[in-house]
Parts: C-alpha cells; structure tokens; sequence
C-alpha cells in the first residue's frame, strides 16, 4: 500500500506541490517584510515579536507576494460571494475571456486542419506555405494583437470577435503543423497497402490518414487552445473595456492591487488546465472508440 | 518530368487573364516602367499570356523552356509594382493583370518542384526558393492590391511603406531591440540554465521527477505571461522585470525536456558504462547528457519563441520609453501602424534569426543523431 503510494504519481505531486507552497510562504514573508516593518513603524509600535511580524506579513492590504491564502480567499470572495454578473466577480471576467477564447479556438482549428488538407493534398501548397507556417512558430506573432484590435475597431468590429480573432490565429498555426504531420504519419507500406485495395484518394483519405493523425491532432490542439487563452488574455490587455482577465490584470496593476492580479492569473491557469483536461478526456474517448486499448 | 496536372488550368486562366488585359481595357497611360520604357508592358503582359497558355498546361515540358513562365512571371510582377507606384489611371484591366501574375506564379511554383530532383544540391536550392517565390508572391499581391484600393496607411500599410518606414527608423528600432534582446538574453540564460540544472539535480531522485513532471507539463499550459505585471512591480520598469517574466516562462519547459533528455540513454549504454565501473558523474558526462542533448536543444528551441513572447508582453504592462513591445503598444495607440509593422519585422526576423542559431549549433553538436545523418 505504501510502496504502491510511493511508485504512484499523487503522492509525489503533492509533496512537491507542498514544498513550493512552503517557498511560497517563506517568500511572502521574505518579500513583505519590510513593508510589514514600515507598517508597525508608522503605527508608532516599536516591541514586535517576530511571529507577529510574520503574522502581519500573511494578512497585508497589497503585499509584494500575497499568501496562497490570501489568492484563495480572494478567489472565494470574487467567484463564490459575488453575483456572477458583477463587474468584480471573476466569474463575469472569466466567462468574457472564455467564450472569445472558445469561439477563436474553434475557427483557428478548423481553418487549420482545413489548410492541414490541403497541404498534403496539394504539393505545391506544401512546399511553398508551410515553410512559412512552421517559421511563424519561431517569431512571436502575439505581438500582432494590439494592431488587430486596434484595425478591426477601425471596421466597428467590437466585442468578442476582435479577441476571437487573435486566439484563432494563435490557434491556427499549431493545429496546421500538428495535423500535417499526423497526416503524413501512416508509412509508405500503409499507403501502398491502400494503393493495392485500389482505394480511392478520399477513401486513403478517411480510412488512413483520418485515424493516424487522431493523436496529433490531440496533442496540437492542446497546444492551440492554451495559446488561444494567453492570446485572448494579451487582447484583453488592449482592449480591456470589456472585462475578461486581461483586464482584471491590467486594473491590478494600474492599482497596485496584487492579490487581485494573483486571483486573476490563477483563475486564468485554472481555466487553462481544464481545456487541456477536456481536451485530453476527449481524446481518450476518440481514441477509445477508435478501438485503441489502454 | 512530369507536373502535377492540378495547377494547369490555373495556367491557361492565368494566361487568358494576360491576354485580355494586355489587348483589353487595360490602360497603360503616359508614365511607364521605369525598367522597360513606354509601351512595353502591354508586350510583356502579352508574352507572359502566350506562354503561359501554351507552354503552362504542358505536362512534359522541355528542358530549355522551364524558365519561360517562372522569367516572365517575375519580370511582368515587376512591372506590375511599378506601374501600381506611378500615378496612371488604375482600371479593372490592372486587376486582371494582377489575378493573372499570381496564377502563372502559382504554375510556375508546381514547375519548378517537378523540375528539381528529390535529392542533390538542386533540392535544397528549390527548399529556399519555392517559398521564397510563395512569399514574393504574397508581397506583390498585398503591394499592388493595396495601392490598387488605396487601402489607408493605418488599415493596412504596403510593404513598401513598411520597407520606408524600417530604413527610415533605424535608430529608434535599434535602441528597441537591444533593450529587449537584453531582458530576453539575460532571461533566457538564467531560465533555461537553471532548468538544465535542476533537471540535473533532480536526476538522482526519482520521486522528485514523477512529482515535478506532471507540474512541469501543467505549468507549460498556463498562461504565465499574467505574471508580467508582478514582476513589473517587483523589479521595475527596465529590463530585468522582463527577465524575470523569461526565466519563469522559460524554466518549465527546459526542466521537463531535460529530465526526458536524461532518460534518454539506451539500457545498453549504461550497463556498458557500469562494466567500465565509471562513477555516477563520469557517466553523466560521458554518456547521458549527450545522449539528452537532442531534448535539451529541443527545449531551448522552444523557450527561444517563448523568451521573445514573454519579454514583449512585459513591456506591454511598464518600461523606460523604449523597447519592441512598447514601441508597438505606442506605435497602435497612434495610428502609426507602418511603425508597429517594421517593430514587428524586426522581431520577426530575430527570432528566427535565434532559432535558426540554434539550430545550426545542434547540427554541429547532435551530428550524430538519426535526424542528421
């Protein structure tokens, strides 16, 4: 039993887990201390104990690096206490940045695996576009958001779509590469295999190709939907009129506030690992209905 | 040597389309090409129509007429920016002229892939250029198309206008990058480096890797460039908080591909370095961090991307008034969307630039991996 624990992966993640939260605590009180200290000098209290000190640095108003307590409680306060349609419950924020962010993943992707198609279908597509689709992964082209909100608001195009836009092409651009590649993935005698059956190219197509780019498919879409998010959260940062935690980010730091800023991020992060998490239960349940066992 | 028959009709539409500009509507005014003179870009449309009909749709072209369409689609693409500079008149037969170039460049993309041999010298000539055409392509198209519908400078600027506004803005582009590359270099260094040896510490307990590897991956998923505006507060507006944002951005993913790295070696390797009695750092050395060099260069090829990702966004939250994320924060606030172009080329052209570098070192230090030889 309590080998099985020690060979298993809980156990470990938690003690790890556990020992950066200690990190975390020693550098909250590290970081805030002499906050803390000008705080009990400007009361006029001379005589404090260290574990009042300690103490004082766990509960600050703006701490330099708020306790996970601290994130917790004010993620309680702005997701469970706040009505969900007020402007400071991050409900309301993290809903604006999800629906821009599941709306812009859902076109990149398509439009991805669409052109995915098309270059391993058309040669000339493959040799002349995708060099430039696998050199966009080296620049970073996050720094187009600010311009394309900025010009789409020049059309009138507001609210969501802006945003939407920008996570689909950050989207777009790992989809493409992963799914040409898991197109290419069956092997020369697989497709002579189809060739002796006589299958049609849409029949290679749907019978061969289709299934072995399932897992590519998979792993790049994570990947896209993860940067859909940190694209939908930078366009927030431009165009913060509407909310979303982009702008909960941008408020944070316009005033100071950190703890907001940390309960933001961690909101934002929860939101994260949960598409992958969803992505990656849909994966198992395409792959498991494709006949694939564990 | 047979052409993918797919593109020849675009051939002969192209070529229809050149035809009929040239001997249409296509008004070719008092001011011509500065390369050819008066009158001679209704031959060349012409000539580039004729050919592209005729010679385009072949399956099997002759050897000594390969160069025709690709030659006369260039030199007629010229023509076309030329003529979109000067003030002529800009009539639907330009348009036509435009459709047509693209498509006879597009044919004669899939000419010369069918030209060029799987192998050689010659097919990594033909890696550069067919997109170097595909790209070319694209920029005469945005050119003349943009000039065609006078879209505004700060919808949407030519290339050329791009191109004038980086010749002219050297130092200020200058100033920016080297702030940023100092962020991004000392970030990336810290980040990376301390990622390489924490995996290498880490090594010699096993329950500390199957806790921290499921973290490394959620971590890489997160959105961490949301702790830009922390570390703005802590370290200030200047360059290190963009450390800061590189080395947490950057540290994750080089811990987790060199703790796969470090697996790396085959069960066979090791034993044989045990029968040499080597010691736990000999075969360290010797033996498993090459064997993880392929990983490790793989994560610093990733976190080169990220680096750059993580430094612009923090300028985006604070710096001194200079630097390539708020140059294009500023630049778009102004409407100077020409300037936020040339920043973004520029740090374009550096990340790959630093990609690239990377990996040709790893050409050089991994020669020995399958991929290469």
């Amino acid at each position: 039993m309590l080998n099985a624990l020690w060979q298993g992966k809980a156990l470990p993640v938690l003690v790890v887990a556990a020992i950066i939260g200690l990190f975390w605590y020693a550098g909250s009180i590290l970081l805030n201390a002499d906050l803390q200290r000008d705080a009990f000098v400007n009361a006029g209290k001379t005589d404090y104990s260290t574990s009042e000190l300690i103490a004082g640095t766990f509960a600050q108003e703006r701490p330099k690096l708020p306790t996970p307590g601290q994130i917790m409680a004010e993620l309680y306060k702005t997701v469970i206490d706040t009505a969900p349609t007020s402007k400071r419950s991050l409900i309301y924020h993290g809903s604006v940045t999800l629906s821009a962010t599941l709306l812009g993943f859902l076109i990149g992707s398509a439009l991805g695996m669409g052109l995915a198609i098309l270059v391993v279908h058309v040669r000339s597509l493959d040799k002349s576009l995708m060099p430039w689709v696998v050199a966009s992964q080296t620049i970073p082209i996050i720094a187009l958001a600010p311009m394309i909100v900025v010009i789409l608001n020049q059309f009138d195009v507001t609210g969501l779509i802006p945003k939407a836009v920008i996570a689909a092409y950050l989207s777009f651009f790992p989809v493409t590469v992963g799914m040409v590649k898991g197109l290419r993935s069956p092997d020369p005698l697989q497709l002579d295999l189809m060739r002796t059956y006589s299958a049609s190219r849409l029949q290679t197509f749907f019978m061969l190709r289709v299934p072995a780019s399932v897992p590519f498919l998979f792993a790049s879409l994570k990947v896209g939907v993860a940067a859909s998010l940190v694209g939908t959260v930078v366009a927030e940062l431009t165009k913060s009129e509407d909310g979303g935690f982009g702008a909960r980010l941008l408020a944070g730091s316009y005033y100071g506030q950190t703890i907001q800023i940390w309960a933001a991020l961690f909101a934002a992060a929860a939101c994260a690992w949960a598409l992958v998490s969803l992505i990656g239960v849909a994966d198992r349940i395409v792959t498991r209905g494709m006949g694939a066992r564990p | 040597m047979k052409i993918f028959a797919g593109s020849s009709k675009l051939s002969i539409i192209g070529g229809a389309l050149m035809i009929f500009a040239a001997v249409g509507p296509l008004d070719v005014g008092g001011d011509m090409s500065l390369l050819t003179g008066t009158g001679w870009t209704r031959f060349i449309y012409l000539a580039l129509g004729i050919i592209a009909m005729r010679e385009g749709p072949i399956a099997d072209i002759p050897q000594k007429s390969i160069w025709n369409l690709p030659g006369l689609s260039l030199f007629a693409a010229f023509e076309l920016v030329v003529y979109a500079h000067s003030a002529g008149t800009r009539d639907w037969g330009h348009l036509l002229a435009i459709l047509g170039v693209w498509l006879c460049a597009w044919r004669s993309v899939d000419i010369v892939i069918a030209q060029t041999p799987a192998r050689g010298r010659a097919s990594q000539w033909m890696q550069w250029l067919v997109p170097l055409i595909f790209g070319a392509t694209l920029l005469m198209l945005w050119e003349t198309l943009g000039l065609y519908f006078n879209v505004p400078m700060v919808i949407l600027p030519t290339p050329s206008q791009i191109g004038i506004r980086l010749a002219t803005s050297v130092p200020v582009l200058t100033a920016d990058f080297l702030q940023t590359v100092q962020g991004i270099l000392a970030g990336y260094v810290m980040g990376c480096g301390a990622g390489i040896l924490i995996a290498i510490l880490i090594d010699r307990i096993p329950f500390l890797q199957r806790g921290l590897l499921p973290l490394g991956n959620l971590v890489s998923a997160l959105p961490i460039v949301g702790v830009a505006p922390i570390m703005v507060m802590w370290f200030g507006f200047d360059w290190q908080s963009k450390a800061a944002v590189v080395v947490i951005m950057t540290f994750f993913p080089q811990l987790v591909n060199t703790v796969a790295g470090l697996g790396a070696a085959g069960a066979m390797e090791r034993d044989l370095m045990k029968t040499y009695g080597a010691s736990y750092g000999q075969t360290l050395f010797a033996l498993r961090l090459p064997a993880a060099l392929p990983f490790i260069f793989n994560g610093l090829k990733i976190n080169s991307t990220l680096a750059l990702i993580g430094a612009i966004v923090a300028e985006f939250f604070g710096t001194p008034i200079v630097g390539m994320g708020f140059r294009i924060n500023t630049e778009v606030g102004r409407m100077n969307i020409d300037m936020v172009w040339a920043t973004i080329v520029v740090a374009g052209v550096a990340g790959s630039l630093f990609y690239g570098l990377l990996a040709a070192i790893e050409r050089r230090v991994t020669f020995w991996h399958a991929s290469y030889r």
